[in-house]
């Protein structure tokens, strides 16, 4: 068991260019903590989504930015911790999505954060605005099972 | 880099486009460039053959729903085919299978069109 190690640590160019390295960065220390492959690919899709939507929104594509991916694989939880330093973000103005309102729209949005929701156990914002804002990601350890029997 | 690549083709009356590789919000334009011209050429009967698709992310997703109303209303529909059980999966987190006629094979898919004709 890899459990109680320390931090791993990544940046990234704020691009979505950047997004197949992030997901290979996750894979890579999912895989090493002990997951299902149910339970990787939920973990690689909820931080790509996070990515993705500090690279739309928060540095709205400014390409000259960075986001810092810390990931601590703990003895009951793996956490990841996703970082930028641009518009801050407020969670509580996503509702669940109606995919009918989304049809036909060009612009999309909600879908990423109601993803993360669900595939992970624990999704948190902290942010202090005009400086960090941080993301939180939990997946439990022991969930690959309660997940199987959803 | 991440690998996605496009394949057209056009069938009796029904357009296929097969997906390979990642579709991520790298590279979701290049299905929305796929779907644009379809409609341009207003080819309105879509499959799309999900056997090679590795990976979907939301910005993939945000796609088909944000051209299948246009297809519709020109009486045309996208419908889905072939999904791993991991690419479904994501479909269905979002209530995909409610919207979309999704066929576990390509072929039922195109007859589906044809039975429309009938």
């Amino acid at each position: 068991m890899e459990a109680g190690k320390k931090k791993i640590s990544k940046r990234i160019p704020s691009r979505t260019e950047s997004l197949a390295d992030v997901r290979e960065f996750i894979d890579h220390a999912a895989r090493k903590y002990g997951f299902s492959e149910d339970d990787i690919a939920s973990i690689i899709l909820a931080v790509d989504e996070a990515c993705t939507n500090i690279i739309k929104h928060a540095y709205q594509y400014a390409a000259d930015k960075e986001i810092e991916i810390s990931i601590f694989p703990g003895t009951r939880s793996f956490e990841i911790r996703i970082y930028d330093n641009g518009n801050s973000f407020d969670p509580s103005q996503i509702r669940p999505p109606d995919l009918k309102e989304h049809l036909g729209h060009k612009r999309r949005g909600g879908l990423g954060v109601y993803l993360m929701k669900r595939l992970m156990d624990k999704v948190e914002y902290n942010y202090i605005p005009g400086k960090r804002n941080e993301v939180r990601l939990i997946k439990y350890r022991m969930d690959s099972t309660a997940q199987a029997r959803r | 880099m991440t690998d996605f690549k496009i394949h057209h083709r056009d069938g009796e009356g029904v357009s296929i486009i097969e997906l390979k590789g990642y579709l991520d919000a790298h590279t979701a334009p290049d299905l929305e460039t796929a779907f644009q011209k379809l409609i341009d050429e207003k080819k309105y009967n879509v499959v799309v053959n999900c056997r090679d698709l590795s990976y979907i992310s939301s910005a993939g997703l945000g796609v088909f729903m944000a051209y299948v109303e246009d297809i519709r209303k020109n009486m045309g529909d996208i419908k889905l085919t072939n999904m791993s059980a991991k690419v479904y999966n994501v479909f269905d987190l979002l209530g995909f299978p409610l919207l979309y006629e999704i066929f576990k094979d390509e072929q039922e898919a195109v007859l589906r069109f044809g039975e429309r004709k009938k």
